[in-house]
């Protein structure tokens, strides 16, 4: 990506500020100063004066002569206007410079690079302090929330007794659900691996290019009946099942669910 | 005459410490181990060029770019999802290894190891605590990071392949915390792993085989603890550090974070 750094900008501010002192002054002369003062040296307008002189015949001499004088004198209040009107610092020694900067031609009109500016931040501080801070954040709660709640150990593992309910880990207990309704061969592996085959395909399937939520309203409406199906399923599983994973209601019959 | 030689006032306690501090942090050992710009060099001074250099000079280059989009760095675009999630990876490994000291996957051994852990071993029921509830929490960090990635239509070109490498990832993490949870060798332990892996003995043509393999027999028992260990200690930590290299990696070759919407 192509952007100029922070520190380049700040530095052109500072000379651009500090060249809108001095070219208050010099914008003054060109006004008082006639064409004479134009930073063509002298001896080289009268030598071009000369050669004209000597090629062309009488009449044709006046009129070049003019000519020349024209041209130098609207050469030299450009020469000179310059600064003033640009704002720019251009070589302003007082005998003139033979060569000065005309303009500053961007990479980006003589190369087709693609890349445009982006508005960034140094990641050192804005990004790792915010990292280090929610790093610290998740540290605290999960070390709080073990010391007040601690997980469970049941009794020793007995194959020849079958707790009831038997529940799976919270995160399966939506696919257990399914298992109510469902052939196990359905509930337990084709629906979940539909599921994954389709996230794994979303990119592939999506092929709107636009990021925005206005123009997505049909994909983020499946998403979330999609993940809507799953919370439920999970909590209906987690809370409201009980002995036979049977329905109950957690308010009257309690809770059969461990994390 | 000794009088005029020791004019000088003798140093205080401060004086001592600041050239103390000077002198290591001027010595070749000190510069050696901090690269330029680093916060902790001598004389480091906030500048454009050294906040560049902390990220350049340091192993987190190989994490983050010296610049990020400034929307990017908003708490409320990332909610900080998928770092939380490696950084719980990294919480999970540390309490992990800790608990490893104490642990014997056999079944014999295993449910007295926790009790002993809980009972007689300094903070073994606090960092037990904390890789139980870490697990949970990274299932759900992960699960809503692809929430939050798909809500953003952070998958579009030219990341549609991260977004495959992190469904790969959230199914590695959801077989992490499983695999885990047997390890624990209790009634709850042994009874959800029972139902999970029966669901899977559906798997069409090769079900039993399935089964067979991920529980090391016919039935749950001492070959499915062990199994379920390797798998859970070093077999898919293994792999999800892999996998989780690539996605970081694809994070920054695909143009870093997506957006702004």
């Amino acid at each position: 990506m192509t952007e100029i750094p922070e520190h380049l900008l700040k530095r052109a501010q500072a000379a651009r500020e500090k060249s809108a002192e001095p070219a208050a002054e010099p914008a003054a002369e060109p006004a008082a100063a006639p064409a004479s003062d134009s930073r063509i040296p002298d001896a080289l307008l009268k030598r071009s004066q000369a050669a004209k002189a000597s090629k062309g015949g009488g009449e044709v001499d006046a009129a070049e002569t003019g000519g020349g004088v024209a041209l130098a004198e609207k050469v030299g209040a450009i020469v000179a206007a310059a600064p003033s009107s640009a704002g720019v610092p251009v070589g302003g020694g007082p005998g003139g410079h033979t060569q000065r900067l005309l303009t500053v031609v961007k990479s980006g009109s003589i190369q087709d690079v693609k890349a445009t500016p982006v508005d960034k931040v140094h990641t050192w501080p804005h990004l790792l302090a915010a990292e280090f801070v929610a790093a610290l954040a998740c540290t605290a709660f999960t070390f709080l929330f073990s010391i007040f709640v601690n997980a469970p150990l049941l009794q020793l593992a007995n194959t020849n007794a079958t707790p009831n309910p038997s529940k799976a880990p919270w995160y399966f207990l939506g696919l257990q659900e399914l298992l109510t309704m469902f052939h196990p061969m359905v509930a337990g592996v084709t629906l979940p691996g539909v599921g994954i085959i389709f996230l794994i395909l979303t990119p592939y399937l999506d092929r709107n290019p636009s990021n925005k939520p206005e123009d997505r309203k049909f994909v983020i409406s499946i998403m979330t009946v999609h993940l809507m199906f799953w919370a439920v399923l999970v909590m209906i599983g987690s809370f409201f099942r009980g002995p036979g994973f049977n329905f109950v209601l957690p308010w009257v019959d309690g809770l059969f669910f461990e994390l | 005459m000794s009088k005029t030689i020791d004019d000088k006032p003798r140093p205080t306690v401060k004086d001592r410490l600041n050239s103390a501090v000077d002198a290591t942090q001027g010595s070749q050992a000190w510069s050696s181990i901090f690269r330029p710009g680093s916060i902790f060099r001598k004389g480091y001074t906030d500048s454009p060029r050294n906040r560049s250099y902390v990220i350049m000079n340091s192993v987190l280059y190989h994490l983050h770019p010296v610049k990020v989009k400034r929307h990017a760095v908003k708490v409320s675009y990332t909610l900080c999802l998928g770092g939380l999630s490696f950084f719980l990876f990294i919480l999970l490994t540390v309490t992990g290894i800790f608990l490893m000291f104490f642990y014997r996957p056999e079944a014999t051994a295993a449910w007295n190891d926790i009790q002993n852990l809980q009972t007689s071993v300094t903070f073994g029921l606090l960092v037990r605590n904390m890789h139980r509830w870490g697990a949970h929490l990274m299932v759900l960090a992960v699960f809503l990071h692809m929430a939050r990635v798909f809500y953003h239509g952070a998958y579009k070109p030219p990341r549609e392949f991260n977004w495959v490498i992190g469904v790969i990832l959230l199914t590695l993490t959801l077989l992490l915390s499983f695999t885990g949870y047997l390890l624990p060798w209790d009634q709850l332990a042994l009874w959800a792993v029972t139902v999970g892996t029966n669901m899977m003995g559906y798997t069409p043509v090769f079900g039993n085989e399935v089964r067979f393999v991920l529980l090391g027999g016919a039935e749950i028992g001492s070959e499915t603890l062990l199994r379920w260990y390797v798998l859970h200690v070093l077999f898919l930590p293994f792999v999800i550090v892999i996998f989780m290299a690539i996605h970081f990696w694809r994070v920054r070759k695909d143009g870093g974070i997506s957006g702004p919407l």
